[in-house]
């Protein structure tokens, strides 16, 4: 059963071409095309519809202890109206979800990946159901306003926006309706992510894309947009098989839960990561830019000069800011030194690549 | 020159003179697709047989290849698409072509399905 967002009815009066995507129909371009839509998200600012993902709170006196015991980030130092990058992970140190954590005083916001929500609740509900209330907002849409003209948009419709600095958030009224805004997105721009309620979701989104400088943004471009930026993809970059270390995550994993932390462990798969942080891994995480025109995708074999097999792309398409073909992938250790030069095999063909510095296009947060 | 006919893999193919087809992708195929930017070209003087995947199209989100319509050897190749392979959205089956096949007769031509039918057969698939 395929599941709609609140914006589906506009979605196809925009004139969206709809696709199934993690159980739902979702638009995945619009009648300009994904390059225009890539390209003026950069320039201007771009209107995602991302109410597919889940939004899960935990409240409770222990929420954050709680919440500790399941990924290796630090929850406790977190002020409210900060947010965080986060990931559940399993007892072998792999990634469950990766997902922003918002404190929001009385409660702590969970943003996770549509197709692992289902997931997510259940491991949340069996690992710390007892510890905290676990509250899955289906009532709750989430859009995302991206690009470096966001903050102008924005702040003409909700002055105090534009006070927040990258991964803070807080309530705000948009086109009459109470929202939960943060300053953040998976785009690599300056943006926000705007949660409210289903039945306000359009009259939102409508109020911004009266905007001459927004335009509504598909999956196409968001995908685009965040392979440039050198972001992870759930379930193609990271998944249970991936640790942080390997997935170069290392910045995601707090000082206070490492070994010498004031919270040390105490996650699924610590002694795994302890252990990795210390002695290394043998494949990770990196950008691999393609030397022709012909782009590099998902499931392309990385080789050595020799033929032999060094690794593997993980995401890979044509990059409409870099005007070229991105991709990032894991390659053994040894080989993962930028401007190492790699075979990938593509149709039968070993084409040449050179690891690559992430990100392709250069963030810029405000901060 | 004929009227272009076509292949339920979304390839067009015009027969030039009484034994070189042109080929290239339709206007539904390009518009599936979205922005083209890559292409890989055959080779000229190579051969290829009716069904074999005789060029490449790219776009931003998906790869596909371009199942010739008919066999017979590469006569020519459009190495406009290689610099501007946008050319391929913008006029699919006039300047965006991909290849000329000269062929040793006429009947896997003419075995192609009209405009008429392709028309049928894409709206079938809405």
């Amino acid at each position: 059963m395929t599941e709609t967002t609140p914006l589906h009815a506009m979605h196809v009066e925009l004139g969206a071409r709809m696709v199934p995507f993690a159980g739902y129909e979702m638009p995945v371009q619009y009648p300009g095309g994904i390059m225009t839509e890539h390209k003026h998200t950069r320039s201007a600012a771009g209107l995602f519809d991302v109410s597919h993902m889940g939004q899960i709170t935990l409240t409770g006196p222990n929420r954050v202890s709680a919440l500790e015991s399941l990924m290796p980030v630090d929850i406790e130092s977190l002020k409210p109206g900060q947010q965080r990058y986060a990931f559940f992970t399993n007892d072998a140190g792999g990634i469950l979800d990766d997902m922003m954590v918002t404190n929001r005083g009385d409660d702590l916001l969970l943003v996770v990946n549509a197709a692992c929500k289902e997931d997510d609740l259940k491991h949340l509900q069996t690992r710390i159901g007892t510890q905290c209330d676990i509250t899955h907002h289906t009532d709750r849409a989430l859009l995302a306003l991206q690009g470096p003209l966001a903050v102008n948009v924005l702040r003409t419709i909700a002055p105090d926006v534009a006070n927040l600095e990258f991964m803070q958030a807080s309530r705000a009224e948009i086109a009459g309706e109470s929202c939960y805004v943060s300053r953040s997105g998976y785009t690599g721009e300056d943006g926000f992510e705007i949660s409210m309620t289903n039945e306000a979701c359009e009259a939102v989104a409508r109020a911004l894309l009266e905007f001459d400088e927004v335009l509504p943004i598909g999956l196409g471009a968001r995908d685009s947009l965040r392979l440039e930026a050198g972001l992870c993809l759930y379930g193609h970059d990271i998944d249970t098989q991936t640790t942080p270390v390997e997935a170069n995550l290392r910045w995601a994993l707090s000082r206070a839960r490492r070994v010498d932390g004031d919270r040390p462990g105490g996650y699924p798969g610590s002694d795994v990561i302890a252990t990795q942080l210390e002695t290394g891994v043998s494949s990770k995480r990196v950008g691999i830019q393609p030397a022709g025109r012909a782009p590099v995708r998902e499931g392309a074999i990385l080789t050595d000069a020799t033929g032999a097999t060094v690794g593997r792309v993980t995401s890979g398409g044509f990059g409409p800011s870099v005007d070229g073909p991105v991709a990032m992938g894991y390659v053994n250790t040894e080989m993962s030194e930028t401007g190492s030069e790699l075979g990938a095999i593509v149709r039968g063909k070993t084409l040449p690549v050179t690891v690559a510095k992430l990100p392709f296009s250069p963030h810029r947060y405000k901060r | 020159m004929s009227d272009p006919k076509f292949t339920d893999d979304h390839e067009w193919a015009r027969m030039d003179d009484g034994s070189v087809v042109t080929v290239g992708i339709t206007a539904f195929a390009q518009d599936q697709l979205g922005e083209v930017v890559f292409v890989e070209l055959p080779k000229v003087g190579s051969s290829v047989g009716q069904g074999d995947e005789a060029a490449v199209v790219e776009s931003v989100k998906a790869a596909g290849e371009v199942k010739s319509p008919v066999s017979g050897e590469i006569v020519a190749v459009n190495e406009a698409l290689v610099d501007n392979p946008a050319l391929v959205n913008e006029d699919p089956v006039g300047e965006g072509w991909f290849y000329k096949v000269k062929v040793e007769d006429d009947s896997e031509f003419a075995s192609l399905m009209e405009q008429t039918a392709y028309d049928q057969f894409v709206e079938g698939l809405a």
